[in-house]
């Protein structure tokens, strides 16, 4: 039960975050990825300052043996560079690019009712269940799954 | 610029909260792909989702932001592709902006340096040349 609330209380702090860094908002986002006279370095600050402060709490965390509520840290443990990595990275810009939309800030646009948003997010499920079905031996053997769902 | 700062600082506090409580990774791509998979897993999955939901719309609420509701200044099509691919491309490249982008890079993981510079490249070369 514990962890269901450290979740939610995680959630909700990203949430907030998210919608006062201006990030969702697509057209900010758009303004960082479009190079122009008028580019928008914000995205740029958002994310550097995410690094900073969980870079010093995940080392800070990192002096505990396990985490506060389970037996370990459930750190990705993939190392290789592999061509589906990069592949999909790619399809992601891609996808970034034409909308301004990567998965948190659609998620909150469409519980906003934006329109936009809740036509992205309509195709960015279909996009996931199509992997997760490519992917069906995960679906039967949930040991397998965190060695296919690796860094977040 | 400051709005920038602080919010990127809640987003990057709420990851070391995940990490430190249940010693997860936020990252929102592999959160979503959780509901769809028969782990134990996906209940706190569905709890942050939950969290992220209430405290982007209400705080978005708060600052008087409008949600755009004129269907004539949406490009259907095109959203419905991108969507698709990120969607698909999140999962095959394991992360997005918040799992490689944010937790990857604050982890020092080379695979997520690699995979937050490609998305990033090409996002701008795609933004840039559409635009």
């Amino acid at each position: 039960m514990g962890s269901i609330l450290w979740a939610l209380l995680s959630g909700l702090c990203f949430g907030v975050g998210l919608a006062i860094s201006g990030m969702t908002d697509p057209e900010v986002v758009l303004a960082f990825l479009t190079i122009s006279a008028d580019w928008n370095p914000a995205l740029i600050a958002v994310m550097g300052s995410a690094v900073v402060v969980s870079f010093t709490g995940f080392a800070l965390t990192r002096t505990r043996t396990r985490p506060l509520l389970d037996e370990h840290f459930h750190e990705p443990e993939t190392r290789s560079v592999t061509p589906r990595l990069i592949v999909g990275s790619s399809l992601f810009g891609i996808g970034w690019a034409l909308s301004g939309y990567c998965p948190g800030p659609a998620l909150i646009g469409a519980a906003s009712l934006d329109f936009r948003a809740l036509i992205f997010i309509a195709a960015y499920w279909v996009g996931v269940i199509v992997f997760e079905v490519l992917n069906a031996p995960s679906l039967k053997e949930p040991a397998r799954v965190d060695a296919i769902s690796s860094d977040g | 610029m400051a709005s920038a700062i602080v919010g990127g600082g809640l987003i990057g506090l709420a990851a070391v909260m995940l990490f430190f409580s249940i010693g997860r990774i936020a990252g929102i791509s592999g959160i979503s792909a959780n509901l769809f998979r028969n782990t134990p897993n996906r209940f706190w999955s569905l709890a942050f989702l939950a969290g992220l939901i209430v405290g982007g719309v209400v705080t978005g609420q708060l600052l008087g932001r409008t949600p755009l509701q004129n269907l004539q200044e949406v490009d259907v099509g095109l959203l419905l592709l991108a969507g698709l691919l990120v969607g698909f491309g999140t999962r095959l490249g394991s992360g997005c902006t918040s799992g490689h982008g944010v937790c990857g890079l604050a982890r020092l993981s080379p695979r997520s340096a690699l995979a937050t510079l490609t998305f990033l490249s090409v996002g701008m070369l795609v933004a840039t040349a559409v635009n």
